[in-house]
């Protein structure tokens, strides 16, 4: 990764124009060609300096819900439990945090009742308490990288 | 998940997305290529993504690094407690600092769960982190009455969200 691929990258962070030839318009800002940029973005892509290019939906707006759940899992019962909420088809990601609240998974669900039935099948299946917080404000939602 | 049931996107909006949400492609006039690809007008295509920019369906256009490889490898769920009549204010002053991704008013679970505001921040060390939460130590200011550093351990599962093509009527 070279200087300019860090410009593309702290560049492309903003705002991508809706346009005949939006990589016409951001390369012209760059001071490099078109097929440069092009080159260039495949390249990133291609190694994994970036994760994806194009629109970030969100999902909540579209008509999804979405909740950060957390569980104190006994040391004893972690696989167990992992098991059982990785299951879940409606479990997006999982983590295992450093903390007595040990195991944070976020639920993606096509309604708000389906998050609370499906916490409620976790903490049947597990015996455990479903510690249900999902957001009340949204402050920020982004990345601003220094590449 | 599917969302092809919900009364707030049309079938058009449905087939944008599903035709995006991987990426746009790399080429000198992407748009044309999505609209070829749906069998539309672009102009009709930019329409619909201008539309859903403005009402925030789409956040925005533009790249997502793998903050990993830009060298965040120290990356912590951070909550803090404040007063919930300063949230928004904190909140907002939280959200804008460079190091944090996002930034949520959580609800609290008394008497074990304090913590009514997540912020994850990232770094490139935790030492680096650690300086950061200093920043916002001192910009919350008497106002925080709490915090806890949670880092993650283990990715346990993580599986990307995929919205289904629509289903033909």
């Amino acid at each position: 990764m070279d200087e300019l691929d860090r410009r593309i990258i702290n560049y492309l962070q903003g705002d991508f124009p809706i346009d005949n030839s939006p990589y016409q318009i951001i390369a012209q800002k760059l001071d490099i060609s078109e097929d440069e940029l092009l080159k260039r973005l495949d390249h990133l892509l291609e190694n994994r300096t970036l994760t994806r290019f194009g629109p970030m939906y969100d999902i909540q707006k579209l008509g999804g819900s979405f909740s950060l759940c957390a569980i104190r899992v006994p040391a004893n019962r972690f696989e167990e439990v992992t098991q059982i909420i990785n299951s879940f088809p409606e479990v997006a990601h999982n983590y295992e945090r450093d903390h007595d609240f040990n195991m944070w998974y976020v639920l993606a669900t096509e309604s708000l009742a389906q998050i609370d039935i499906t916490n409620q099948s976790i903490e049947d299946k597990t015996g455990l308490k479903v510690y249900n917080m999902p957001k009340i404000q949204e402050f920020f939602v982004g990345l601003h990288f220094q590449a | 998940m599917t969302l092809d049931k919900k009364k707030n996107m049309d079938d058009l909006d449905r087939k944008i997305i599903a035709a995006t949400q991987s990426g746009l492609p790399l080429v000198k006039e992407p748009y044309q290529a999505i609209a070829q690809q749906l069998n539309i007008e672009p102009e009709l295509l930019m329409q619909h993504m201008r539309a859903m920019l403005k009402t925030g369906q789409i956040r925005r256009i533009g790249a997502v690094p793998n903050h990993y490889k830009l060298g965040y490898t120290a990356n912590a769920m951070s909550v803090w407690n404040v007063p919930d009549d300063k949230i928004y204010e904190l909140g907002q002053q939280l959200g804008a600092l460079s190091f944090v991704s996002h930034c949520y008013e959580r609800p609290r679970f008394l008497p074990e769960w304090p913590y009514n505001l997540f912020a994850m921040l990232h770094g490139k060390s935790k030492d680096e982190v650690a300086e950061k939460v200093q920043e916002v130590v001192t910009l919350l200011g008497e106002h925080c009455a709490g915090y806890e550093l949670l880092y993650s351990k283990q990715i346990l599962k993580k599986t990307g969200l995929r919205l289904k093509e629509p289903s033909p009527k």
